[in-house]
């Protein structure tokens, strides 16, 4: 059966409006017309401001759980001032990946992980771990606040361990900074104290997005952070990930092709724990190199 | 069977008049054992109630009970009242962080696993074990010499073994796995990527437990602990047996509250056994009104535990 490649979409670009990349003229064929086509030229788009600069670094990392592989030998740069897309079908260890970055497999008492990691050149096994891990944080599929007020989950992070210092005043204008990058402050400044799980899906999100934005992370991990929402919260934070590349590296699992499309600037697809193919947004929705990345994106499998 | 020509079914209907007679009939049946059930329940607090009205006087909350075995003609219940809130509040004291700890432990570090499994039979083991079972091992346990300070001691350093702070000690095992059941229910129903958010964020996992779990468990905690409070003051055996079988307070000497928990007493379980056509009290009538209170304040736990529970259906993760 012939499925329908994913349709043309717009891709979010911050400033200077007369860049976006508009969908493809009617010409084209407005039914079905296909991104991956090769030869098709790739779409431009304009580089955010800030230098890219390279803050992890990945090599030949594998990560197995009870032997089972499902991360293998996999090398990629992780650089501030871009947004790296992880691709590839379900169980392609796309999310593994993803939670190795900041040692959360370790938690699974099964995962075994080799290969180097290292932030800033340091590697991370030589940092602590709740160090690292406030360096490199993580929002999840799922919206989740804790139960506590919107105050208290964006200060959580900024606070000692589980003490409840520094006090509030001292951690209002972080609080307020995270809320506002996040893109929550207007909705929900007025009543701070509210518990944060009153919130609605999409604005808990952003409230999980502010949490961790609070601590000055250097790379921001999203797992899939928009599957549970609507396409309005779906939209609003796509628009923040792009607006977050510019101070920080942002790596964003998805299986959403079209969102990987709008918000990235390089993307990795992954299959069967490997990595298959690692370019820029452009090459690689535009000119795949591989068979499996091209049948993958024109929706043969996966 | 019998059975009606088949027809044309358009819309499900409700009516059973379709259904084979051995589909009603089991029908009926549960509709009775609801019904029974309803009208048994009813039956106990009506009458209950009606022989509350009857025999409670004010008086009877605030009087002691009199100091020989009748109470026929004189005494109310204030000691067994005392004692019930006191074993009740001590024994909920003892169980309520065992229990809370215990699962925690079980749910969030749980290794190694031959322990965790060990801990978890011992566990159902104790909750169940017959409440005079835990009270024979009681009395045979804190008889022993070491444990004079918790009870009155005869001539001759014999340790009577005893007194409210050895029967709290084994009410709380009473409460201990209903307490412990629920915040372990209430911990596993907190989704894993909750807590792996504040890992994510650099947070230990005390740091999580303490400010993350806790707080999101509150209600399992809350829904527990009242339903073993429930159980301590509707148990029997181990007043009987460890509480000494004095009616009224008998304190053993030292500081004035330690005394009182050193030495003896009763409870309204008790007292109500003391007094029913069982006991030596002779004075029935007291004994349905102290039922009557004890009915009332375990029905009042319950009603709290439901309460609880429903607040606890508010706000949650998907």
């Amino acid at each position: 059966m012939e499925l329908t490649p994913p349709p043309p979409v717009r891709r979010i670009v911050l400033e200077d409006p007369p860049t976006v990349v508009a969908a493809p003229p009617p010409s084209a064929g407005t039914t079905a017309p296909t991104p991956v086509a090769p030869g098709r030229p790739a779409a431009s788009r304009r580089r955010p401001g800030a230098a890219v600069r390279e803050r992890m670094r990945v090599e030949r990392l594998s990560v197995a759980y009870s032997g089972k592989p499902a991360v293998r030998e996999v090398s990629l740069s992780i650089r501030e001032g871009e947004v790296l897309a992880l691709i590839g079908p379900s169980g392609c260890g796309k999310t593994t990946l993803l939670r190795t970055l900041n040692r959360l497999t370790e938690l699974t008492p099964t995962a075994k992980r080799t290969g180097s990691l290292s932030l800033d050149a340091d590697n991370v096994d030589a940092l602590d771990v709740t160090e690292l891990r406030r360096r490199v944080t993580m929002v999840f599929q799922q919206p989740n606040p804790f139960p506590m007020s919107i105050f208290d989950n964006v200060a959580y992070a900024l606070r000692e361990q589980a003490r409840k210092r520094p006090r509030r005043p001292q951690l209002a204008p972080a609080v307020e900074s995270a809320l506002r990058r996040a893109g929550l402050w207007d909705e929900v400044a007025d009543d701070l104290d509210r518990p944060a799980l009153r919130l609605s899906g999409g604005q808990q999100q952003r409230l999980c997005i502010a949490r961790a934005l609070a601590a000055q992370p250097e790379v921001l991990l999203l797992d899939e952070p928009c599957s549970a929402l609507d396409p309005r919260s779906t939209a609003t934070i796509e628009q923040l990930i792009v607006e977050l590349r510019q101070s920080l590296a942002v790596v964003i699992v998805t299986h959403n092709l079209q969102q990987a499309y709008r918000v990235a600037d390089s993307v990795a697809f992954m299959y069967l724990g490997e990595l298959v193919e690692h370019g820029s947004a452009e090459q690689v929705f535009g000119t795949p190199r591989a068979d499996r990345t091209r049948e993958y994106l024109a929706g043969t499998f996966g | 069977m019998a059975v009606g020509a088949p027809r044309e079914r358009t819309e499900a209907v409700e009516s059973t008049a379709t259904w084979r007679r051995g589909d009603r009939v089991a029908l009926a049946l549960c509709w009775a054992a609801g019904i029974a059930l309803c009208v048994i329940a009813a039956a106990i607090v009506l009458y209950m109630l009606f022989k509350g009205i009857q025999t409670l006087r004010p008086a009877l909350l605030v009087d002691r009970p009199s100091d020989g075995a009748s109470q026929r003609n004189a005494g109310g219940f204030f000691d067994p009242l005392i004692g019930t809130v006191v074993l009740t509040v001590m024994g909920t004291v003892i169980a309520l962080p065992l229990g809370v700890a215990t699962a925690l432990w079980l749910v969030e570090y749980g290794r190694p696993s031959g322990l965790a499994r060990a801990v978890e039979s011992g566990i159902e083991v104790i909750a169940g074990t017959p409440s005079i079972v835990l009270a024979i091992f009681g009395l045979a346990f804190f008889s022993q010499e070491i444990f004079s300070l918790l009870s009155f001691t005869a001539e001759g350093n014999a340790v009577f073994g005893r007194s409210f702070f050895i029967a709290s000690i084994m009410m709380s095992f009473i409460a201990l796995p209903l307490v412990f059941g629920s915040t372990r229910e209430a911990l596993l129903a907190v989704p894993a990527h909750v807590r792996e958010a504040s890992y994510a964020l650099g947070k230990t996992r005390w740091a999580t437990i303490r400010r993350v779990l806790l707080p999101s468990i509150r209600p399992g905690i809350a829904t527990g602990t009242a339903l073993g409070m429930g159980r301590i003051a509707g148990d029997t055996a181990i007043v009987v047996i460890l509480l000494g079988g004095t009616l009224r307070l008998e304190a053993a000497g030292g500081p004035p509250i330690f005394s009182t928990l050193k030495g003896t007493g009763s409870t309204l379980t008790s007292y109500v056994y003391e007094n029913s056509p069982a006991g030596e009290g002779n004075a029935y009538d007291k004994a349905y009104a102290a039922a009557f209170v004890l009915l009332i304040v375990v029905i009042a736990l319950n009603f709290a535990i439901d309460f609880i529970a429903r607040e606890r259906g508010t706000a949650r993760w998907s």
